[in-house]
């Protein structure tokens, strides 16, 4: 368990020190995912009837495009420097160095969120907040790490990775995405039937496919 | 120059367990790139405490045949046996025991000479850290760097850092792709002192260069990749 957990966490103290000096991830995607709050406000021009209809649609929009600003840095580091071989070349297991970036990507992400979602929060008048928002954003959130790390990692290797990212995400993370959205709604809406009994449920079984899935795939890629 | 009673005691150790006088052979390997062959039924032997230098032209497989031999990319076809340990069986092992100096330098730019070395010994679980980072830093005259980012440093100097990190966990084997370029005469002795090191303590090394006066001087052996074929002597 240790040769799993010991490199897991040096990967990931040296990808936050890294953020930490030269902040070029976590502050544009702020900025991008605060203008995002901002155009929609002003763009839609939402009453407060229809704010339990949207509110979960445009935050969830605006969570997933951050994602994939961030999930477009995850290996575009490790490639210009090439220190991806670097890592690739230590005696560590594929899996480790793929749930190291999941891990990684998940708390930009995470942590995205928690500065967003008050800002959200703000301009949309939502008030009601619930563990079940909570537990959406942290699922979600996970199933959007794991699947945007494999596809950052495929991505990065083409030309045109910028557009292949969210090509190759969206069709993917689309059922999460609309979970993550119906089991927020609920949390949001007045008069909204809670349906995050059956929601959650359904990103956590992608979540746990995912989990298995893409280290596989992911060790398959390296290797070729 | 500092003292390789660690390293020669690892090797024994190594070479007790498999029994071998063999550092690298590989048997009947094969690489294509899409309808390119680029090596063709290649066989090498290369015996503890030798150096190969290997020549070729543009494009003839060198950079390939050590990206294979660092499992970084797969063979066709072939048997690689690196240490003792057949590298499609076990090539954590085979990491373990290899040190590679690329085109690349494997570096993080924002992070310093001691920090980056930091984390890869820590990737490889060496201990004594700190004093192993010390004693590398020295060897590759950057002690005073030590807390200098790697992007503040100069071409030259962050090839040394990289033969740095591909000598701190004292592996029994080194792949070196051309690393004499952009070396002044300085880093090209530091670079020859450490393969004359590795050499005399029974461990082994490959480099590819286009300097013949520089293999032909530093090497035991000479391979020559021609057509996808190695041709030695």
């Amino acid at each position: 368990m240790n040769s799993i957990i010991h490199p897991l966490l040096i990967i990931i103290w040296k990808d936050i020190l890294l953020e930490i000096r030269s902040k070029d991830t976590i502050i544009s995607v702020l900025v991008f995912g605060a203008l995002l709050a901002i155009v929609f406000n002003f763009a839609l021009n939402i009453n407060p009837r229809q704010i339990s209809e949207i509110a979960a649609g445009i935050i969830w929009v605006s969570f997933a495009f951050s994602a994939i600003l961030i999930m477009n840095r995850t290996f575009v580091r490790e490639q210009e420097q090439g220190s991806l071989d670097g890592l690739l070349l230590s005696p560590i297991s594929r899996d480790v160095i793929f749930l190291s970036k999941v891990l990684v990507s998940f708390l930009f992400m995470i942590t995205i969120e928690a500065i967003l979602l008050p800002l959200f929060a703000a301009m949309l008048n939502i008030n009601n907040f619930s563990w079940i928002l909570l537990a959406t954003m942290v699922l979600t959130t996970l199933g959007f790490a794991t699947v945007g790390t494999l596809f950052s990692f495929m991505a990065v290797k083409t030309r045109s990775r910028e557009i292949m990212l969210p090509v190759l995400f969206f069709p993917i993370i689309l059922p999460v995405i609309i979970g993550a959205i119906e089991a927020s709604r609920g949390s949001f809406g007045i008069g909204y039937e809670p349906s995050w009994n059956r929601w959650l449920p359904l990103i956590a079984i992608f979540d746990a496919l995912f989990l298995v899935i893409c280290p596989w795939i992911f060790s398959y890629l390296v290797e070729e | 120059m500092n003292s390789s009673v660690i390293p020669l005691k690892i090797l024994k150790i190594i070479m007790a367990k498999h029994n071998s006088g063999t550092a690298i052979s590989i048997q009947g390997l094969k690489k294509s790139f899409g309808a390119n062959p680029v090596i063709w039924d290649l066989n090498l032997e290369l015996k503890w405490g030798k150096f190969l230098a290997l020549f070729g032209t543009n494009g003839s497989g060198k950079t390939t045949l050590l990206k294979i031999l660092a499992s970084q990319i797969q063979a066709d076809s072939g048997q690689i046996i690196i240490s003792g340990y057949d590298q499609a069986k076990n090539p954590r092992a085979i990491r373990r025991n290899i040190g590679v100096v690329g085109h690349q330098h494997y570096l993080y730019d924002d992070l310093t000479c001691a920090e980056n070395l930091q984390f890869y010994g820590r990737l490889y679980n060496l201990s004594q850290i700190s004093k192993r980072i010390n004693s590398v830093l020295s060897r590759v005259d950057l002690e005073q760097y030590s807390g200098w980012k790697v992007r503040s440093l100069s071409h030259g100097m962050q090839k040394r850092l990289a033969l740095g990190r591909a000598i701190l966990h004292e592996p029994a084997i080194l792949l070196l792709d051309e690393p004499e370029g952009g070396l002044d005469q300085r880093s090209l002795g530091i670079l020859h002192d450490i393969s004359s090191e590795w050499t005399s303590s029974m461990r082994s090394i490959i480099m590819t260069t286009h300097n013949h006066d520089l293999g032909n001087r530093w090497s035991d052996n000479i391979g020559i990749l021609s057509n996808g074929i190695l041709r030695t002597d």
